[in-house]
């Protein structure tokens, strides 16, 4: 049974996260090994791994990357182990530049901090109205170039994140 | 996760970091990026008319073992010709500079790197 399968939705990319909430609180509330206090040891331990089969769908199909990456695996890209690198200079030279531009920023200017945030989400949001395209135009190849790009953001995120934090 | 002695002498002091004018025609660049880890590399070549590799920079966002791996290459390559520039494997990098299995990726980055630029060489000499 695969993630989609197991919480009983369509697997799309654009998936309606709070339905999915929803659906992973009941499989919960049904699969918590509390409710098998009294069962057999066996049941006791399928439980166990129910639920944590459980969570790490609702992990993988909760974050959009993830998700995007867990749908392409499904369709026979697996990505998970790659060690490949990605070779759009036109992209890359953005990333040079992006990262640039956050190693100039200085602790504590929150401003310009902000504006890197709100340039960065309008940029990973392109990237993600492309992924869905192309997952819904079963572009499987395609999708996964994007996803790798979006890695590229997300990390620049975490790097802007750091700053905040400091 | 400890690095080797070589990775961390590359790391702090690492060798022709900087770039040079992509537009020049004796210059060759190569970017490449490791999705995995963020990781992005452009390495710059100078290339004789003779074919001879005379100068090599690097500038790199990435972890130690990527800015070695990088380090390294523009050391080696310096002096060697494309042809011989172009049979530089990763093995040799992670061999030289003791990574461990899951930063032999750095050294994937670097040797493609190179070959991202003698790509643009090839581009840019063609015709």
């Amino acid at each position: 049974m695969n993630h989609f399968e197991l919480f009983d939705i369509t697997p799309v990319y654009a998936l309606d996260l709070a339905d999915l909430q929803l659906r992973y609180r009941k499989l919960q509330q049904a699969m918590h090994p509390d409710r098998f206090a009294n069962a057999s040891e066996r049941d006791k331990l399928l439980a166990v791994q129910r639920t944590s089969q459980l969570n790490d769908a609702y992990h993988t199909l909760r974050d959009p990357l993830l998700r995007a990456e867990y749908i392409v695996s499904l369709r026979g890209v697996d990505m998970q182990h790659e060690q490949k690198t990605l070779q759009d200079p036109e992209f890359l030279m953005a990333q040079m530049a992006w990262r640039e531009r956050v190693e100039e920023l200085n602790v504590g200017d929150f401003a310009a901090i902000d504006e890197a945030f709100a340039d960065l989400e309008r940029e990973t949001k392109l990237l993600q109205n492309t992924l869905e395209q192309q997952i819904e135009a079963n572009a499987n190849e395609e999708a996964a170039d994007t996803i790798r790009k979006l890695k590229f953001m997300q990390k620049l995120g975490r790097e802007l994140e750091a700053l905040e934090d400091e | 996760m400890a690095y080797s002695q070589k990775v961390i002498d590359h790391y702090e002091n690492p060798r022709n970091v900087g770039a040079f004018d992509k537009d020049d025609h004796s210059i060759a660049t190569g970017m490449v990026g490791a999705p995995a880890c963020g990781d992005v590399m452009k390495l710059q070549l100078k290339i004789s008319d003779a074919g001879i590799i005379e100068d090599a920079k690097f500038k790199t966002y990435g972890c130690g073992s990527a800015i070695a791996s990088s380090s390294l290459v523009t050391e080696w390559v310096k002096g060697k010709s494309v042809e011989e520039a172009s049979q530089l494997k990763n093995t040799q990098i992670a061999e030289e500079l003791a990574l461990p299995p899951v930063k032999i990726h750095c050294s994937i980055l670097a040797e493609d790197a190179i070959k991202a630029a003698l790509e643009d060489y090839k581009k840019k000499h063609a015709g």
